[in-house]
C-alpha cells in the first residue's frame, strides 16, 4: 500500500508540488496501479524468461557517422531564459 | 555513477606484502569511478559531433536534448571501444546487456535522467596492474559500463554567491565509459599511480585521449578508514572533482587526515559527498538532500537489449595492442634499458613506437649499448621539446625517427660531435630538416683532420706556457684546460677523441 509519504516522496523526486487534494487523488491513483500489477503477478510465468522490453528485438546500432545538429538559434529559442550563447537557470542551491 | 550499495563487499585481500605502515591506526580504503569520454566522432545516441571547444549549444539535437517523441540510437563504435578496454582489462564481456534511465533533476540535463547501465553493465570483473615501488600489486576492477555524458554548467560569478548558472549542452550525451575499480586502494599515491596507470592504458588503447584538464578524463574517489587490521569497512566518503593526478592525491590526503582526526575525537563519519577545492586544498560537504541518491533506476524502454556477439569480442581482442606494463617489460627484458627509462618511454604509445622506430632504422655501429644511447636521445632531447604523454604531438613530431637516426649516425661515424649535434637537434625541430642538411649547410662538421687539428694543438700549446709548465710540475688538470682551449677555438667542431689523442702525443713528447 502506497501512503501519503511515499507520494510525497515521489513528488518532491520530480519537483511536483501537489496539492492537498491531488496528493489524496495521486495515491488513490497509484495503489490501483499496484493493485492490478497484484492480478499480473496472479499469471503463470514458469520458464519465461524475464525481459524488459515488448519488442523481441536486440542489437539496434547505429555507425558512428555525424549528423547535422540543430541549429544554435533554433535550440536556444526555446530558453525561458539565456546569456548570450547559454541557457540560464537558477543558481543551484543544492550544491 | 553507481549506487552505494552496489559496490562489492566482498573480503579485502589481506595486507601481507604491503610496505607502507601508515602513520595512524587506521587502514586507508579506496575505490576510483573514473569517467572516460570515449573517442568517437558522433554521440552515443545521436549524431551530433563531439568535438571540443565548439560554441556552446552549437552541437546539440532533439535526441541529446530529450525532446518528447525522440528515439536514441547506440553508437557501435562507442561499444566497440568499450569492449576494447574491457578486455584490455581482463573483464567478462556479459553476454547480454541493457541500459537503464537515472533519474535526478539538475540543470546539466534536460530530460531529467541520464541513459547509463545499472543491473546488467556491459563488462564485471576484470583488474589493473600497477607498480608501488617496484613491487606489482592487483588492483580489481568491478565493473565497466557505457553512458552519456551531461551538459556542462557554468556558474555566473562564484559558487557561493552565484544568482544563476548558465549551461552548455555540447557535452550531453558524449559517450562516457565508467570504470569501478574495487576498494582495493590503500594509499592517496595508490590511488594516484593507480589512475595514471589506467590512463596510460586508455592512450595505449586509443579508446580516450586521457585529456583531464578538458574534462575527457574524471575521477571520483570512496575513501573510508577502518582500524587497522579490522575487516568491517568504515564509513564512505564520495569526493568529487579530482581533475588531475596531483589533485586525486591531494584531496585523498586531506581526506585521509580529516577523517583520522574525526575518527580519533570520537565522531562518526558522515556518509556524504564532499566537492574537492583545489584553489583552498580542502572538501567541503555537499549539502545534497538525503533522498538525492534515490535515483530510481529502470530499464530504458527506449533502447532494446544489447546481446554482444562473441565473434565480435574475440575479434576486438584480436586487434588489442600491447599494453603499456608488457611494453615496459618487454623494453627492460630487449633492450637492457633501466626500469626508469621503460617507464617514460611508454608513457603512451606513440612514445614507444617513436623510440623502436629510431632503433629500428639503420645504424654507423650497432654497438650493444645503442637503446640507451636512442634512450637518452629521446628522454632528454625530444622530451625537453615534446609532452611524452601526447600521442598526437609525439606522431607529428617535426623530427621523425628516421631523422633522429640519421643525426646519431653522423655523431657514431665521427662527422660532428655530440656537442653540436644538440644544436642540431634544435635546429632540426625548427626547420624540420634531417641532419645531414643542416651540417653541411651550416659547415659544423667536426675538424677531423689530424694535420689541421696538429696545427691548432701546437698554437694553443705555443700560447699557454703556464699550462705546459704546470702540466709538467705533475698537474694533470692542466690538459683539461689546454683540451678545452682547442674545442673554443675550433667553434667545438674539433674531434674530441682526436684532440685529446694529439694532446697526449704532444705532451708525452714535452715531458721526455
Ligand atoms: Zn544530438
Amino acid at each position: 500500500m502506497i501512503d501519503r509519504n511515499d507520494v510525497e516522496h515521489v513528488a518532491r523526486l520530480t519537483r511536483l508540488a501537489l496539492t492537498e487534494e491531488e496528493l489524496e487523488r495521486m495515491r488513490e491513483q497509484l495503489n490501483s496501479i499496484l493493485a492490478h500489477l497484484d492480478t499480473l503477478r496472479g499469471v503463470d510465468t514458469e520458464g519465461v524468461e524475464p525481459t524488459s522490453h515488448a519488442v523481441d528485438i536486440v542489437n539496434v546500432m547505429r555507425e558512428d557517422v555525424v549528423e547535422p545538429c540543430l541549429p544554435q538559434e533554433a535550440m536556444l529559442a526555446n530558453a525561458p531564459d539565456r546569456s548570450g550563447e547559454l541557457f540560464r537557470v537558477p543558481r543551484i542551491i543544492e550544491e | 555513477m553507481t549506487e552505494p550499495g552496489r559496490i562489492s563487499r566482498r573480503p579485502l585481500p589481506d595486507r601481507a606484502g604491503l610496505t607502507d605502515p601508515a602513520p595512524t591506526t587506521y587502514d586507508v580504503v579506496i575505490g576510483l569511478e573514473v569517467h572516460a569520454q570515449l573517442l568517437t566522432r558522433s554521440k552515443m545516441f545521436c549524431g551530433c559531433p563531439t568535438t571540443f571547444g565548439a560554441a556552446p549549444n552549437s552541437q546539440t539535437c532533439p535526441v541529446c536534448q530529450g525532446m518528447p517523441g525522440v528515439l536514441p540510437v547506440v553508437n557501435r563504435k562507442a561499444v566497440e571501444l568499450a569492449i576494447r578496454t574491457a578486455l584490455a582489462f581482463g573483464c567478462r564481456v556479459n553476454p547480454a546487456c541493457r541500459f537503464a534511465r537515472k533519474h535526478y533533476y539538475y540543470p546539466d540535463m534536460p530530460k531529467n535522467y541520464q541513459i547509463s547501465q545499472y543491473e546488467e553493465p556491459l563488462a564485471e570483473d576484470g583488474h589493473l596492474e600497477i607498480d608501488i615501488d617496484g613491487a606489482p600489486r592487483t588492483i580489481g576492477i568491478q565493473r565497466l559500463h557505457l553512458e552519456e555524458d551531461v551538459g556542462k554548467l557554468v556558474h555566473e560569478g562564484s559558487l557561493e554567491t552565484a544568482q544563476a548558472s548558465l549551461v552548455d549542452f555540447n557535452r550531453s550525451g558524449v559517450p562516457l565509459m565508467e570504470t569501478v575499480s574495487k576498494p582495493d586502494l590503500r594509499s592517496p599515491e595508490e590511488a594516484a599511480t593507480y589512475l595514471k596507470a589506467f590512463r596510460s592504458v586508455l592512450l595505449f588503447l586509443g579508446v580516450c585521449d586521457g585529456n583531464m584538464e578538458e574534462g575527457s578524463l574524471r575521477c571520483d574517489a570512496n575513501v573510508s578508514l577502518r582500524p587497522r587490521g579490522s575487516t568491517t569497512l568504515g564509513t564512505k566518503v564520495e569526493i568529487k572533482n579530482l581533475n588531475s593526478f596531483r589533485n586525486v592525491q591531494r584531496a585523498l590526503e586531506f581526506e585521509v587526515r580529516r577523517q583520522a582526526q574525526a575518527l580519533d575525537a570520537g565522531e562518526r563519519i558522515r556518509q556524504e559527498t564532499r566537492l574537492w577545492d583545489a584553489d583552498r586544498g580542502y572538501t567541503r560537504s555537499m549539502r545534497s538532500k538525503e533522498y538525492a541518491h534515490d535515483y530510481r533506476y529502470f530499464p530504458e524502454p527506449d533502447l532494446v537489449p544489447l546481446r554482444i556477439d562473441p565473434r565480435w569480442v574475440d575479434e576486438i581482442r584480436a586487434g588489442l595492442p600491447e599494453l603499456p606494463r608488457a611494453r615496459r617489460q618487454r623494453f627492460v627484458a630487449q633492450y637492457g634499458l633501466p626500469a626508469y627509462d621503460a617507464d617514460v618511454l611508454t608513457q603512451s604509445r606513440a612514445l614507444g613506437d617513436y623510440y623502436e622506430a629510431v632503433l629500428r632504422e639503420p645504424a654507423a655501429s650497432a654497438g650493444a649499448d645503442r637503446p640507451k644511447i636512442v634512450s637518452n636521445w629521446v628522454m632528454s632531447e625530444l622530451l625537453r621539446v615534446l609532452p611524452g604523454d601526447d600521442e598526437r604531438a609525439i606522431e607529428t613530431s617535426p623530427i621523425p625517427p628516421h631523422h633522429l637516426a640519421g643525426l646519431l649516425r653522423l655523431i657514431d661515424d665521427g662527422t660532428i660531435s655530440g656537442r653540436i649535434a644538440k644544436d642540431v637537434f634544435q635546429k632540426m625541430f625548427d626547420s624540420r630538416e634531417d641532419a645531414p642538411t643542416i651540417v653541411g649547410r651550416e659547415g659544423l662538421t667536426q675538424v677531423a683532420d689530424a694535420t689541421a687539428l696538429g696545427g691548432i694543438v701546437d698554437s694553443v700549446m705555443a700560447a699557454n706556457p703556464k699550462a705546459i709548465e704546470d702540466f709538467r710540475r705533475g698537474k694533470t688538470a692542466a690538459k683539461k684546460s689546454l683540451f678545452g682551449q682547442v674545442m673554443k677555438a675550433t667553434g667545438g667542431k674539433a674531434n674530441p677523441m682526436l684532440v685529446d689523442r694529439l694532446l697526449e702525443d704532444k705532451l708525452s713528447k714535452i715531458q721526455r
